[in-house]
């Protein structure tokens, strides 16, 4: 049969976990998708009303410059809207890519994974 | 080595859209694989190929790459080169300074790339196109401790 081929790759899901959305990243990551996500993202934070924002890179192999970008702008954003984010599960070959990539992001919080990310969230929100 | 000496087959791809610049990542990271790099070598790689060719597309106007994998007879490489026939790059060291973006870029593409690799050279002439080639070798780390018998 005639499959037809998808003009978009899937968007990434977006969970609703009580007071905080958690978005997992997963594998290759195109451009548009991103900046779809940033977009969804927004729209979420602001329709809900929620006070923190998970997005789990654990699944993710390479951040580059763009991606990067993204994901700040989305902390920025979502501070805007009144709710933190954190960064979980970033792989030690990322991190030592960035660094010498030149790419520290500031003022993104990060954490070692999707459970010590709830943590500081819980905390800080109070 | 196993593998037979000389230059083996390059891979072309075409870098034209978002979903290219996925592929480009894709070849790169299977091919260092192959190749013996180690993961955060792959991984800066990967980053690096990214980087450049997204220039090529949003700046050059798109354009192909060309993954090499490389043998001296001491070590294994990888050789990648991002190619457009685009407007070229009038003023190459600003271009490469960290920070400089002609849009609305970071600015660490360039500079980025070159911190990535071990060499790094940019062939440019204004109106007639970019080729940036960048060529990492695998490092050859001590066997691991851990386990030996
Ligand atoms: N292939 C190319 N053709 C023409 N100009 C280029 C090319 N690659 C880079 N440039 C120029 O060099 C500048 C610096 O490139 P670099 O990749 O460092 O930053 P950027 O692409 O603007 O932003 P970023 O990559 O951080 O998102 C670009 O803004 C562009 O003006
Ligand atoms: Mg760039």
């Amino acid at each position: 049969m005639n499959e037809p081929v998808p003009v978009h790759p899937a968007p990434v899901p977006v969970l609703a976990l009580g007071d905080i959305l958690l978005v997992s990243l997963q594998g290759e990551l195109h451009d548009g998708l991103a900046e779809q996500l940033q977009q969804d993202l927004s729209h979420r934070i602001a329709t809900t009303g929620v006070s923190g924002v998970v997005i789990d890179i654990s699944g993710v192999d390479i951040v580059d410059s763009f991606l990067g970008r993204v994901l700040a702008e989305i902390a920025s954003t979502a501070r805007l809207l009144a709710a933190r984010t954190v960064l979980a599960g970033m792989r030690p070959a990322v991190a030592i890519t960035l660094v010498e990539l030149g790419l520290v992001l500031p003022g993104l919080t990060t954490a070692l994974d999707v459970d010590r990310a709830m943590e500081v969230l819980s905390q800080r929100g109070r | 080595m196993m593998q037979p000496s000389g230059q083996a087959s390059a891979t072309t791809v075409p870098v034209g859209s978002d979903a290219d610049l996925a592929w480009v990542r894709q070849q790169v990271r299977q091919c260092a694989a192959a190749l013996g790099f180690g993961l955060v070598q792959q991984t800066k790689l990967v980053t690096a190929a990214s980087e450049l060719a997204r220039n090529t597309l949003v700046h050059g106007g798109g354009g192909h790459a060309e993954i090499t994998p490389l043998d001296n007879g001491h070590a294994r490489g990888l050789r990648m080169s991002f190619v457009d026939s685009g407007p070229g790059i009038r003023d190459l060291e600003l271009a490469m300074t960290d920070g400089y973006t002609s849009g609305g870029g970071l600015g660490l593409g360039l500079s980025g790339a070159r911190r990535l690799v071990q060499e790094f050279s940019v062939e440019t002439e204004p109106g007639r196109g970019t080729t940036v080639t960048a060529v990492a070798w695998v490092t050859q780390v001590p066997a691991s401790r851990s386990g030996l018998g």
